[in-house]
Formats: structure tokens, sequence, C-alpha cells
């Protein structure tokens, strides 16, 4: 018998219970156990992970999800998230695991940084009348245009390097096919191509179904290289070399043999049944130069048509791996932040590794310009982004554009229990089990993630109108439109911007 | 001195310009005259003039005029000028001090030559790092302008007493432009007031750019230093960054400053809508945006440009072989009653008048 002691707890209404079963058959966990020798419905609250599915489902309203309050004793020190830990893992011997990204209480400095607005001086603009362009284009950008003239007309003689265009500078994140169900990976593609933007792959590579969305897909290229082969880098726009992810920076990820499903085996090309193994590193990636030979390779095998994305996850000294990944010849760097998502990760590694994201991309984006190579790189922030505000204030820190993840999740339906790892996700979201993915219709799902992008549009529309700016490279970097509140001096001077009242 | 150097200057203002196209001089005080009309649209916290062909005993040489906190800032900054350049002849200022304004800093002006022989394009970037070096390096020292025959003069006070205080009359020139300042958050620091200068071009501005921080910290890569604090600096700066040292036409920087919106570009056919998407997507970060109309001064010229959704105003007349620009009409009207030609750019569209009777 465990010695856990359960953290939520359901209650049943019993004068509204209809007992129509709908929690029996909707709960994924086994909350809920139908005894029909009673006519009664046992609950196991020990099971129970607090996702709010039943809660939803139940026609009559008579579940209630509680807080187990009483818990433990109250204790600054030991809390009952410890407690457990330490009596889960006395049980097992194991590491524990968690999926999405760092719910620990640090500090998040997108709370504490405020936007300006125009006031007298300088007139607001309405974006119901005037233009306001969020078109980004992601790609490295030469220093100077040099141009020819022919017949009295000037043309450009400068080529461009491949670049990616969006029509709004939000992207969905890598979670690959496996991580999360097709119909999890339909609805971000097909999101991403009504939006006029791009999803990410993962390490999933990519199924034959969603070949058609590849003009708005980057392909990630992992440690593991599943799913990777020359149809795969043609069919995406971009390709993304993944060294780190902000949830588990230095670890690799592990999809157990159970989930490789025929259908993830044919997109991942392995066998079905075996365990998909990414390693830590790259095992033909042991520094910077032999980065530099992957990121040629694959131009070389994409024929110099595809920006090249490298995505690491932001660790103490971001800024010089980011200086060095650009003159390794990357087209977009992409950070990571630690509260950035993940499928499953160890408690500990999620909980105590990695830097914010607002820190990692401020001191990049200063690091690049103090060595005049910003312009070589587009900057793409990730890791926690959740909501239209903090992508406005990576935008104003210096970020081309953000990735969004936890969020398209929780827009699909997540409720963010954490227990993605376990691949019994009740919305259909974190599982390959066909009961339970045909809860999300990816039309649905299409749409809800349309919508929320949609409002996430308008409101940077509105934002930016508010400071008197009307195109969102206007916004790149103009960090004296922010302002910091209860940051200390060394925290204004790291993020490089000024505190409220200067 | 500055007493607010951390805050960017905002401010509203009027501004008028005009050219002799035939390179015909007329003297600093027609340009008063008509600067005067627009008393209202400032407060009396800065006023400023630049003259192209004002000092034909020293056309070949650099004449730099400067603001010096101290005697002390005065001594650093020559022996710097003597480190970059051979001085053909120095002098304060002259000013008529029966007007009363306040701060005076110590005005000079030094003329001055290249110590080795160079090609024009080094011969300015010599001096725009010599420049640099005066303004980052020395405390209590401001270049006011670095070009050839040509000068600026500006402070703090309404323009009408400007020109009076620096005896405008006794200048003549064939272009002249004007500022009429009405600052907020810089009183009193003559510093901030227009015209702001660099090598020979000049820009008197009317507005306040919202995309400041993204342009100071573009231009900073590429070794400008945004010291003064003002919208007018950085404008300035991008036009000779991308004028002078990316060798793009006037008209394109243009583009570049107050670039089409992107859906007019989707609809340009290919050869300019390529040319037009690599320059906005290259040069995102000298994007203006925010409510200006700005009047650039520069060796053979002068060019008028809006901000894209026109919330400045912007005027160009032309009357025989002068081009006139302005914030306002009544200004032009003043001097010039019977204009051949009027009308008003639209936001975005530059006007450009050059000495050799070229009128875009």
């Amino acid at each position: 018998m465990s010695s856990v002691i359960p953290e939520f707890i359901v209650d049943k209404n019993e004068d509204r219970c209809i007992k129509c079963k709908v929690c029996v058959r909707q709960c994924s966990e086994e909350v809920f156990k139908y005894f029909e020798d009673f006519d009664l419905i046992r609950i196991y609250n020990d099971k129970c992970v607090g996702c709010h599915r039943c809660e939803m489902m139940c026609p009559t309203d008579a579940l209630t999800i509680t807080k187990n309050n009483a818990l433990y004793k109250d204790n600054f020190h030991w809390s009952s998230y410890t407690i457990n830990s330490i009596k889960k893992q006395a049980e097992t011997g194991g590491m524990t695991l968690t999926g999405s990204g760092n719910d620990k209480a640090y500090v998040s400095y997108w709370d504490r940084m405020l936007l300006d607005a125009s006031q007298v001086t300088n007139p607001p603009i309405d974006p119901l009348r005037e233009p306001m362009e969020l078109r980004t284009y992601l790609g490295k950008k030469p220093g100077r245009i040099l141009l020819k003239e022919e017949n009295g007309e000037m043309s450009l003689e400068t080529k461009l390097s491949p670049q990616i265009k969006l029509e709004t500078p939000i992207m969905f994140s890598a979670m690959s096919y496996g991580s999360i169900s097709l119909n999890a990976c339909e609805s971000l593609a097909s999101a991403a191509s009504r939006l006029g933007t791009f999803y990410n792959t993962g390490e999933g590579g990519l199924h034959k179904k969603l070949y058609k969305y590849g003009k708005n897909t980057i392909g990630q290229v992992a440690s593991g290289r599943f799913g990777v082969d020359t149809d795969y880098l043609a069919a995406c726009a971009a390709i993304e070399i993944k060294i780190g992810q902000g949830a588990k920076p230095g670890i690799g990820g592990h999809l157990p043999g159970e989930k490789v499903t025929v259908e993830i085996s044919e997109t991942r090309m392995i066998p079905s049944g075996t365990d998909a193994i990414s390693p830590a590193p790259h095992h033909d990636i042991y520094s910077i130069e032999d980065l530099k030979q992957l990121i040629s390779l694959i131009k070389e095998a994409t024929n110099y048509e595809k920006p090249v994305f490298v995505k690491i996850a932001a660790v103490h000294n971001s800024a010089a791996i980011a200086s060095g990944i650009v003159r390794a010849g990357a087209d977009v760097i992409v950070i990571d932040g630690f509260r950035g998502g993940t499928g499953a990760a160890p408690s500990v590694i999620r909980d105590n590794t990695g830097i914010p994201i607002e820190v990692a991309l401020a001191v990049i984006d200063q690091r690049l310009r103090d060595e005049s190579i910003r312009n070589e790189v587009s900057i793409v922030a990730a890791g926690g982004i959740r909501s239209s505000a903090d992508a406005v204030k990576a935008m104003a820190l210096g970020a081309d554009a953000v990735y969004i993840a936890t969020a398209a999740l929780i827009a699909m339906g997540c409720t963010l229990c954490q227990k993605c790892y376990k691949g019994k996700c009740n919305w259909g979201l974190t599982t390959q089990d066909p009961v339970l993915t045909r809860r999300l219709n990816p039309e649905i799902g299409s749409e809800k993630l349309t919508n929320l992008v949609n409002s996430w549009n308008l409101e940077i529309k509105e934002i930016l109108g508010s400071m008197g700016i009307n195109a969102i490279e206007a916004l790149r970097g103009n960090r004296l439109r922010l302002r910091g509140v209860g940051l200390t001096e060394l925290e204004s001077k790291i993020l490089g911007i000024e505190h409220a009242g200067m | 001195m500055n007493k607010f150097p951390r805050e960017k200057d905002i401010s509203g203002c009027s501004i008028f310009g005009l050219i002799n196209t035939d390179g015909e001089k007329v003297s600093g005080s027609v340009i008063t005259e008509a600067i005067s009309v627009l008393h209202d649209r400032a407060n009396g916290l800065g006023g400023g003039f630049s003259g192209y062909g004002i000092y034909p005993d020293y056309p070949d040489d650099y004449a730099l005029h400067l603001f010096f906190d101290s005697v002390k800032a005065k001594e650093e900054t020559e022996e710097l000028i003597n480190k970059h350049f051979l001085i053909e002849y120095d002098e304060k200022i002259r000013t008529d001090n029966s007007i009363n304004l306040p701060n005076k800093p110590l005005l000079w002006r030094y003329f001055v030559k290249n110590r080795n022989i160079l090609s024009k394009d080094s011969e300015r970037e010599e001096t725009f790092k010599a420049v640099m070096d005066i303004n980052n390096n020395i405390e209590g020292a401001y270049v006011i302008s670095s070009g050839k025959n040509m000068g600026v003069f500006k402070g703090v006070g309404y323009p009408e007493d400007i020109s009076r205080f620096y005896r405008l009359e006794d200048y003549k020139g064939y272009i002249w432009t004007a500022h009429g300042r009405f600052p907020t958050n810089t009183p009193g620091w003559w510093g901030g007031a227009h015209p702001f200068g660099l090598l020979d071009w000049t820009i008197v501005h009317n507005g306040e750019i919202s995309s400041y921080d993204t342009n100071r910290r573009y231009l900073e890569m590429y070794g400008y230093k945004c010291n003064l604090v003002t919208d007018t600096e950085v404008i300035t700066y991008l036009f000779d960054f991308l004028v002078r040292k990316n060798n793009l036409t006037l008209s394109l920087a243009s583009k570049i400053l107050a670039s089409p919106m992107w859906v007019d570009i989707d609809r340009m056919e290919e050869k300019k809508r390529e040319l037009l998407k690599a320059l906005r997507m290259t040069y995102a970060g000298a994007l203006l945006t925010g409510p200006f109309s700005v009047i650039l001064g520069f060796e053979n010229g002068i060019m008028g440009l809006g901000d894209r959704l026109k919330l400045r105003p912007l005027l160009v007349g032309k009357s025989e072989n002068t081009v006139y620009m302005s914030s306002e009409e009544c200004a032009v009207r003043k001097i010039c009653p019977d204009l051949d030609s009027v009308y008003r750019p639209k936001g975005g569209e530059p006007a450009i008048a050059l000495l050799d009777g070229k009128y875009v």
C-alpha cells in the first residue's frame, strides 16, 4: 500500500449524481469504478491527477475536484510536494518524472516589466483605422544591400539568404508526434497554415497525412535523427537543429516502446515497440565546429533554399553560445527558457536547471549587437510565453518572433495537470490511446488555435497602436518602451531596461 | 549641459527650409522672417538654423561648430582636433550678446583639414570618427556641425532671437533650414535644439519617433553613438549610414525610413517588389514609426520627408529658382506670397530639390 497521501479530493454530490457513468468512461486514470452489484460508483482519490475532465463532462455538475488542503501539516521548508516526492522515491527507487514546464515560484520577469504608451507628444495609433503590420521574415539578413543599375533602373545585386515569411510573429513550438497525438499535430499544422505561420515537428518526423502542410512546417533534426530523410527535409519550409530544450537542458528524450505504435514507428522510421531514445548530445556534435558541419550538411542537402534554425536551452552562458551558433552559420537561433514545457522530464532537472528566457534573450540580443552580428540571425524566444503581452515584451527585449506550445495545448483543452509522461491524457493531447485521441477533433483543435493566435494578434496591434508604433520591426529591441517594476539595479542592467520612473 | 541626460527628447516643432537651385545666395534674414511667423509653434526653449555656402573663405575645410560647457572641455577638444586635423583657422562664433539667452555655452568654430590627403569617402569617415570621438569622450563638448562650407546655429530661445544672437543677417547661403522647438523634457539645453548636424547632413525635425530605441541600438552596431538622446540625432545618423556608408540613393533611403506598407510592396512589379522587400528586411532597424516630418539639408540639396501615416504636416512650394519646404504654408507665403506651385507630399514620399536645378 502506498503511503503517498492523495493530492486531490474528488467530491461527488449524491443528490445530483444520476449514475450515468460518464465519469467512469471519461477518466483514463481510473479514478472512478462502477460496481454493478451495488449500483455504486467508487472514487479512488489517489489516482486523480487534477485534470478536471470528469468535472467538465459530468452532465449534472455532481463532481467537484478540490485540492487536498490537509495533505500534510503546513511546513514552509518541507512542502507536501517534497514529502510526496521522497515517499515516491523511497517506494520505487526511480527518478520522479513530470510533464509541462517548471511550476515553481521563481521570479517571472515578464511580470516585472511594464509597457509604455503614447501621450500628447506622440499620438497613439488606432489599429482599426490605420494599417498595423505584424509581418515578420525570419532568416539571416546581410549587413548591407548592394544594388546594380540596369537601364537606369536600380535592382538588387545582393542575393538574400533564404527567409520564411510569418504573418504573425507567433509560431507553434516543437512537439513531436509521439509526445502528442496525430490529431494534435494536425490541429497545429492546419492552424499554422490558416494563420500564415509555422508549427514544428519536434523530433517526431512528419506523418504522411501532414505533408500537405509542409510549407508551414519547421522540421526538427534532433539527436535521435528520428524521421529524417530527404523527403522530410524537402517537405519542410525550414529545418531546426535541436540542441537543447528549456524544460530539460542537457537531457535527451525517451519515448517508451509501448507508445511506439505502428504509425509512429513508420513516421519516426524505427521498429514498432522499441524505445525511441534521443541521446543527450548529438553524437556527431561534441563542439561548436561540429555544429557548423551539421548546419552546412543540412544546407547542402536542402539546396541552400531553407533557413536553418538552431535551438538551445537558456543556460548560464547562453550569450557566448549564441554568438558561436551565429558564427557557425545558423539563420535563426531559438532560445528556450526554463519555463518551457516537455512531454517528460526528470522533475529535478525541470525544476532546477536553466535560466529565465527574459534574461537569456536580453543578454543574447545585446551580445550579438556588441559583436555587430545581430543582423545575421533572427532570434526566436520560447519557453513559457503565456500571453500577447509576454510576446510583446519579448520582442521589445529583442526577439524577432516567439514560439508557443504550452499555450497552444491549453487552447486545445490541456489543464496543465503535468502528467503528459503517463500517456493517458484525458484531453487526447499527450496520448496515443485511440480511445483518448478521438477526443480531440483536429478541425476544432485547429479552430481554437487559430482563434487564440488571432486574438493575440488583435491585442498586439492594440498594444503597438498605444505605443504609436505601426510595424512590428519598430518594436524589436525597442527596450526604451519597457520599464521595470520591483527590479534591482543589477536586474535592470542585465535586462537592459530602465526602472519605472526613470 | 543637459540636466536630464537620461530622458529621451520629445518635442513638437515647426520646420522650414529653402534652396536656391541655381546656387544664388540669400541672407539668413530671409529664413528668419519665415520661421518667425511660426513663433507660436515653439515655446522659446529651442531654435536653430543651418546655412550652406556660408563660408566662402574656407570652402574646402571642415567647419566644426562646437558648444563647450567649460574651458577645460575646449582645451581637451583642441588636443583631439589637433590629433585628427590641421586647424587652418579658429575663432569664437560671433554673437550679439545684447540678446539675452539663458545658459549660453562657449561657442567656437574651427576650420580644419585632414592631416593626410585622402579620398573623399575616407576623408569623411575620418571626420565622422573625430566627431564621434569628441561627442563621446569629452565631457561638456558637443560638435554641432561638421560639414564643409556650412554651419549650424542653434540655442535656447525663439528662432528669431537665435538668428539675431548669431547675426545670421551677415551670412549668405544657397540653402537654409530652420527650426522652432517646443520641447517638453530637455529645457535649457543648447545641444537639444535643432538642426542636428553630422558632416554636411543637417536635420530639422517635427515629431517624435516611437521606434527610437530600435533605431538607436541598430545604429550602435555600426559605430554611431547616440548620446544626445534626441530623435533628430538618430534620423541624421540613419541618413548618414544609409546614404554615405551604404551607398543608397536618398530616395531609396527614404523608402527604408518611411517604408511603404507590405500590402503596397506586395502589389509592385517583381523587380521593384524584390528590391523594396530586401531593403525593408535588411534595414528593418532603420524603419521610423511615429509622427515626423523632416527637412534634410546636404551639400547640394534639401529633402523633405513625412512619416508613412502622414501624422505631421509638410508643404513644398516652388517659385522660380527657389524651392521652399515647411510644416506650415503661412511661413512660405510670408516670404514668397506668389508661388508657382504648391503641393503636400504623401506620407513616406520624399520631396527632393537639388542644387543644379533638379527638382523631384
